[in-house]
């Protein structure tokens, strides 16, 4: 695998596939999805009925499968799908099948450096996961919220660990789910248990769970904290020191707790998607102030412009100095950025993206059905049928754009004073 | 308002409502009730209490009252009158045993359909008083067993019919090539990021109506739609903890839905023929979130047929033959306002339309909404005595020619279905989809 440093940053355009002629080729050609460095295209091709095969680059995987769904390339770029072959599901890798073949197979998950791969299984009704063809050693009869470690070297999930039959209320009362950590459950078990997350050293696990009809709270390795509350949101780790931090409702407002104890001093109509930045020094949360009003909170303050439709996908600029985020109001999308707002507006925006340096702010738009970026609140000249997501260059003076126009996939680098001017 | 006449004496059993009865104490009913009445209403309750001046002019309106030969215990006001006025002059101080009349009657005997805030002069929505009902008792564990089954199902799965993560992604696969043996090429797109709708269904069609996908499928291949369908929860509209009064599980769930809309960045959500789905997404579910209206814009499948229709994105090869009558469902006609473009719809693909009375947003109620065909088999005779009405409707306009029942939502569906055969009116019940899956032109 090359890395980004590695990738051809060359100013410049470079076709990489005319994907007309694979339509000549197949019955149909389903999304095209492309690698990250922006080298490849794949999609999933029909040849006939019940005959499918991966087509990367113009070229196709070797085995003919009856099924195959959801192609994604890794972030190592290798190409992924879920593939059947008579009937039985397994993950191919490249067009390499796994060992293992399952009842069915879904939720891929790609650690950071797409080294790992973990997917939520079934065989005869068993549901457990399977990290690189390696599969949990206990099965359960339910499976839901699977997760993924932040290295990619541990999975877990939400377990049914007793069985109840239906209309059995009081049965699922007591708690018949639990959380396992690559296949090992807690021994305690909840009334309900939703998303987990894994700490970055791999030794805590904390869930969402509910300890009857009524009670909400965050568990750690099995352990609730001793506060309960009226609901909870997914728990996230501090990626320093460990500590769980959580949105918690009471009295009818929205908190933020971590390890139990409510760390702002104010309270919000709502509050998610709680945050870290990369340096562990600033906290942040997409939260509504007040009743139908949507921004971002930065250490417990909220951004004085405010959205009245959605605000979507928050993230710390890699120095974590910086905040971005994309916000709708009256059905128009836009950009705004440490509570300053985009001049421009989109029919459609796609999640912000900073350069290394944090100074330039990129992001997928669209506009009357075509697609383009936006950079710093400049719109590209250029026009697009599909854009994926573009990439900074590891000094940020590059981005690289991967775009189809009339099915010709192209590859761009582009500097970033270009678009700017 | 009259003076109650007296109910017939009824022995319901339901596991929900009689055990949970006991495990309260006077302690907990009161704290819950104040903590509903003081800390969760707040003034719009306050408000409703006020006004009312005890007219009883709501009564007229309620299919209950109506079809129990107008006694005053099934008007809307007896309701509120038997339960939530009692809980406030008490102050909270009531017996189990009220709380599980209370809970029986705010549960099983309302559908929350609305239609006595046309009536009342003053518009105080009875049904919101009804949910508050059903909220404290939520809250006291004293919710009838089917329903509390059906919560407890959205909050595993985030859908109605505990329905498994990998279940419904087959199910959408079997349907797809099903359907291909009809239109070789047709698609349901996976995870397609970006398409312009994310088609949303409720938990029954996966479990055992997947026609209904079939058919959407077929709908949508045929007017060339860029739709997609999630691979993940979050694809169930649906939610019965909005009526058992699980306000945090309908919250839960209903994130779950818009966050898979936003993660698939699709521009508008279309829905199926779902009534109680449409509040929930439309009126509920998002304001308890902190949304004044959806995030994604919610597109009803009635609107979504008027939108294909009028835009001659399908075409109709021949009209439905046999007349057809419509039920307004009263989420999607007096809550939504689409009475005039069902009709739109209905006389695009049917050659004949014959109305019942009343109709559009004064229409009755199907007696299963709100909730209450979820409360299962021990209230089924509580729907069929408490919509006699419904049925006296349905035969006025069957003895005018109509031979099929048009139920453009699902609880409406059921519940006529089993109006239909108890009284046996002899229609055949259909969703419009049903018959535009008939009609369009489709590839050859």
């Amino acid at each position: 695998m090359l890395t980004r440093i590695e990738w051809d940053w060359e100013p410049g355009s470079r076709e990489i596939a005319d994907i007309s002629k694979w339509q000549t080729q197949f019955n149909w050609v389903e999304e095209p999805c492309v690698s990250p460095n922006g080298e490849q295209v794949a999609a999933i091709v029909n040849l006939a009925e019940g005959e499918f095969n991966v087509c990367v680059n113009g070229k196709t995987w070797e085995t003919v499968f009856d099924k195959i769904w959801h192609l994604r390339f890794a972030p190592d770029g290798r190409p992924v799908a879920f593939v059947s072959d008579t009937g039985e599901w397994t993950v191919a890798v490249d067009g390499r099948t796994w060992t293992h073949k399952f009842g069915y197979v879904w939720d891929m998950m790609f650690s950071p450096d797409g080294q790992n791969i973990a997917v939520a299984v079934q065989q005869d009704m068993a549901y457990g996961m399977a990290l690189n063809d390696v599969i949990w050693k206990k099965t359960y009869s339910n499976l839901t919220n699977p997760t993924l470690s932040p290295d990619g070297s541990s999975t877990a999930a939400t377990v049914q660990v007793a069985d109840f039959g239906e209309g059995e209320i009081y049965k699922f009362q007591k708690g018949v789910f639990s959380v396992a950590l690559d296949g090992q459950t807690w021994d305690t078990a909840f009334v309900n248990v939703w998303k987990s997350a894994i700490s970055a050293d791999g030794q805590k696990l904390a869930a969402e769970v509910r300890l009857n009809l009524y009670d909400y709270t965050i568990a750690v390795n099995g352990t609730p904290w001793s506060q309960t509350f009226d609901c909870v949101w997914e728990p996230i780790f501090h990626p320093q020191n460990n500590a769980v931090i959580a949105p918690v409702r009471s009295g009818g407002k929205w908190l933020l707790a971590q390890d139990g104890q409510i760390v702002w001093d104010r309270n919000f109509v709502q509050l998610w998607h709680p945050m870290v930045s990369p340096d562990g020094n600033t906290l942040a949360a997409i939260v509504a102030p007040k009743y139908g009003r949507w921004t971002v909170a930065v250490n417990g303050r909220p951004w004085s412009v405010t959205f009245k439709d959605q605000l979507s996908e928050a993230v710390f600029s890699p120095d974590g100095k910086r905040v971005a985020a994309s916000a709708k109001s009256d059905g128009r999308w836009t950009i705004v950025a440490d509570g300053v707002v985009w001049k421009n507006r989109f029919d459609r925006v796609w999640p912000p993206i900073f350069s290394p340096s944090g100074e330039t702010l990129a992001a997928k738009i669209e506009r009357n059905g075509r697609y383009s970026i936006a950079v710093n609140d400049h719109i590209w000249d250029q026009v697009f049928d599909a854009v994926w997501d573009p990439v900074f260059s590891p000094e940020g003076d590059k981005i690289l754009l991967r775009t189809l126009n009339n099915d010709r996939y192209v590859r761009h680098v582009v500097p970033v004073e270009e678009i700017l001017h | 308002m009259a003076e109650a006449a007296r109910k017939e004496e009824k022995k319901i059993i339901d596991e929900g409502l009689d055990v949970g009865v006991q495990n309260l104490t006077e302690e907990r009913i009161e704290k819950v009730i104040t903590r509903v009445l003081k800390g969760e209403s707040g003034a719009r309750l306050k408000a409703y209490i006020e006004t009312c001046v005890h007219c009883g002019l709501c009564s007229e309106a309620c299919h209950y009252y109506l079809s129990h030969d107008k006694d005053p215990q099934y008007s809307p006001v007896g309701k509120v009158k038997q339960t939530l006025w009692k809980m406030l002059k008490a102050k909270g101080k009531v017996s189990a045993e009220f709380i599980k009349d209370a809970s029986e009657i705010a549960s099983t005997q309302c559908n929350v359909c609305k239609r006595c805030a046309m009536y009342c002069p003053f518009g105080i929505d009875i049904a919101y008083m009804m949910l508050t009902v059903r909220r404290i008792c939520h809250l006291l564990g004293v919710t009838p067993l089917y329903i509390q089954d059906t919560a407890h199902s959205h909050a595993v799965t985030m859908n109605q019919m505990w329905v498994k993560d990998d279940e419904w992604i087959d199910t959408l696969q079997w349907q797809e090539e099903e359907a291909q043996a009809e239109i070789p090429t047709l698609r349901i797109p996976l995870e397609k990021e970006g398409a312009d709708i994310m088609y949303s269904v409720i938990g029954p069609e996966p479990k055992f109506q997947a026609q209904l996908l079939y058919q959407a499928a077929v709908i949508m291949d045929v007017a060339g739609v860029d739709w997609t369908m999630p691979a993940t929860p979050g694809w169930d509209n649906s939610d019965m903890a909005m009526y058992t009064g699980d306000n945090e599980i309908m919250g839960r769930v209903k994130r779950a839905h818009f966050e898979t809309a936003a993660r698939l960045r699709v521009n508008r959500i279309v829905m199926g023929e779902c009534g109680h789905a449409f509040r929930s997404v439309y009126d509920m579910g998002n304001r308890w979130l902190g949304w004044r209206m959806p995030p994604i814009p919610i597109v009803h499948a009635i609107d979504f047929y008027y939108e294909l229709i009028k835009n001659k994105k399908i075409t109709i090869t021949e009209k439905f033959k046999e007349p057809v009558t419509l039920h307004d469902p009263c989420n999607v006609i007096r809550g939504g306002g689409l009475a005039e473009k069902a009709r739109f719809v209905i006389n695009a693909i049917c050659e004949q339309l014959i109305e019942m009375h009343p109709n559009r947003e004064h229409n009755y109620c199907c007696c299963a909404g709100g909730g209450v065909i979820n409360c299962g088999p021990p209230y089924k005779m509580t729907r069929m005595d408490g919509n006699r009405i419904k049925a006296e409707q349905l035969f006025a306009a069957k003895s005018r020619g109509a031979k099929i029942l048009i139920a453009p939502c699902h609880n409406c569906h059921s519940g006529l279905e089993d109006i239909n055969h108890h009284y046996g009116l002899g229609y055949e019940v259909k969703f419009i989809s049903d018959i535009l899956y008939d009609v369009i032109e489709k590839p050859s």
